[in-house]
């Protein structure tokens, strides 16, 4: 069976980042750190994405959104908040429109700490997501046999 | 016969592999052209791996079947020109293959995916009059259609065409959705409107397309072959050697240029079909 870790497709999505995350995010893609040697490619679409990254807490407009990205997404998939934002709701916490962390609306396996969370910690999160990625379609494939 | 039987399953079985290689490399020399690193050279076949182990999530019931058809009906057009068949029913059963892609985009709802089809229609109107004066080329120059005949000649078609090559190289383009003609979808920034006809296909759906584009890959670079091939053996080496070139050089295009707009492309398209094609054609039909 072909591993999905082999060829991960991202999903990048901001749910209420200060925008400081999104730009790291994209730095990945960037020459000095080429997240495409991994294979990954960022896709828009998520019919065709494996991992979903977040950053950026959820607030009440958003909500709706990550909900309906995250039932699009054929399985396997897994879900990497980027940010300390994305995993409590960090700075803007206590807004009365912030929810929280991503994990107060869909689950999250990888969490990513950093304010912004760096390049280098980003990719290694990803990389994180993959080996749970590779765990997920095992237990899919049990399931199904 | 024999020999035309081994020559269709040879493409048959090798052209899918062929073509993913192509793509692998050209993703690897993108990359480095970029100061990347890149994938490894078989991503695509782990792409087509993993997308063939994900979960069906189908729009419609169409889809995949009509992936299908488009993926049949380009192996037949491949395997008839393998054969050494009528180069013109080559061209038509390739154009109705795209016609079921462009139905398989338009059977569902995404506006991108509409928007894609659209514009793969209008990438039709661009480049196949050009492809027509390709076909009446090799038939002015060597007096058939057929590929069997035309591979037999004492010299190179391309010594009576070199415009018709200088046009099918933009056919060549589009067709690969090379940049800056990628306008119905795009294989580089997958988002929204570039992601166009694709937006909907996902897993087994997408490998199938991607499949079939392999096949094109190859059969395209099989009519870039037919140019420079003649009745002698070394002949044969010469032209794989300068198909790869050409492909190369499409990656090199891809690389430099930026999207065109539509209107752009369709003029542009029809001006080098009329000005490199139509002269081309004309000192053929004085000439020969
Ligand atoms: S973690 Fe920091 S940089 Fe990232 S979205 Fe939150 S506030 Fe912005």
């Amino acid at each position: 069976m072909a591993k999905v870790s082999k060829s991960p497709w991202l999903l990048h999505y901001d749910a209420s980042s200060c925008n400081g995350c999104d730009i790291e995010v994209l730095d990945c893609l960037t020459p000095k750190y080429d997240i495409e040697r991994f294979g990954i490619i960022n896709t828009g679409d998520p019919f065709q994405a494996d991992i979903f990254l977040i950053t950026g807490g959820v607030n009440s407009q958003t909500e709706s959104v990550v909900k309906q990205i995250y039932s699009q997404m054929p399985e396997p998939k897994v879900v990497v908040a980027v940010g300390i934002c994305a995993c409590t709701g960090g700075v803007f916490k206590e807004c009365y429109n912030i929810k929280g962390g991503i994990d107060t609306v869909i689950p999250v396996d990888v969490y990513v700490p950093g304010c912004a969370a760096r390049p280098e910690a980003i990719i290694d999160g990803v990389l994180k997501a993959l080996k749970v990625l590779d765990a997920k379609q095992a237990a899919l494939e049990a399931k199904g046999r | 016969m024999v020999m035309k039987a081994i020559y269709v399953i040879l493409f048959l079985i090798f052209a899918p592999f062929i073509g993913g290689l192509l793509d692998g490399i050209d993703r690897i020399i993108s990359a480095r052209m970029q100061r990347r690193k890149g994938p490894s050279i078989f991503q695509p076949f782990y792409d087509l791996g993993k997308l063939f182990s994900k979960e069906m999530i189908a729009v419609n019931n169409v889809q995949l079947l009509l992936n299908l058809s488009y993926l049949v009906i380009l192996v037949i057009a491949g395997a008839m020109l393998f054969a050494g068949a009528d180069l013109l029913m080559v061209l038509f059963i390739l154009s109705t293959a795209d016609m079921f892609l462009i139905m398989a985009a338009s059977s569902d709802s995404s506006p991108y995916a509409n928007m894609g089809a659209s514009r793969e229609m209008m990438q039709m109107m661009a480049y196949e009059p050009l492809t027509l004066l390709v076909a009446v080329g090799f038939y002015l120059t060597t007096g058939s259609f057929h590929v069997g005949t035309i591979i037999q000649q004492p010299v190179s078609a391309v010594l009576w065409m070199p415009g018709l090559l200088v046009g099918f190289m933009f056919t060549a383009a589009i067709k690969f959705r090379k940049s800056p003609f990628d306008l119905s979808t795009s294989h580089h920034a997958h988002q929204e409107m570039v992601k166009g006809i694709t937006t909907e296909m996902s897993g087994t759906t997408l490998a199938i397309m991607n499949i079939a584009e392999y096949y094109e890959m190859v059969v395209i670079l099989g009519i870039f072959f037919l140019f420079f091939v003649n009745s002698t053996w070394w002949s044969w080496i010469v032209a794989l050697a300068i198909c790869f070139v050409l492909f190369l050089m499409e990656t090199l295009w891809d690389n430099i240029s930026a999207r065109l707009k539509w209107k752009t492309v369709l003029y542009g398209c029809w001006v080098v079909t009329l000005v490199a094609g139509g002269v081309n054609i004309l000192i053929l039909m004085l000439d020969k």
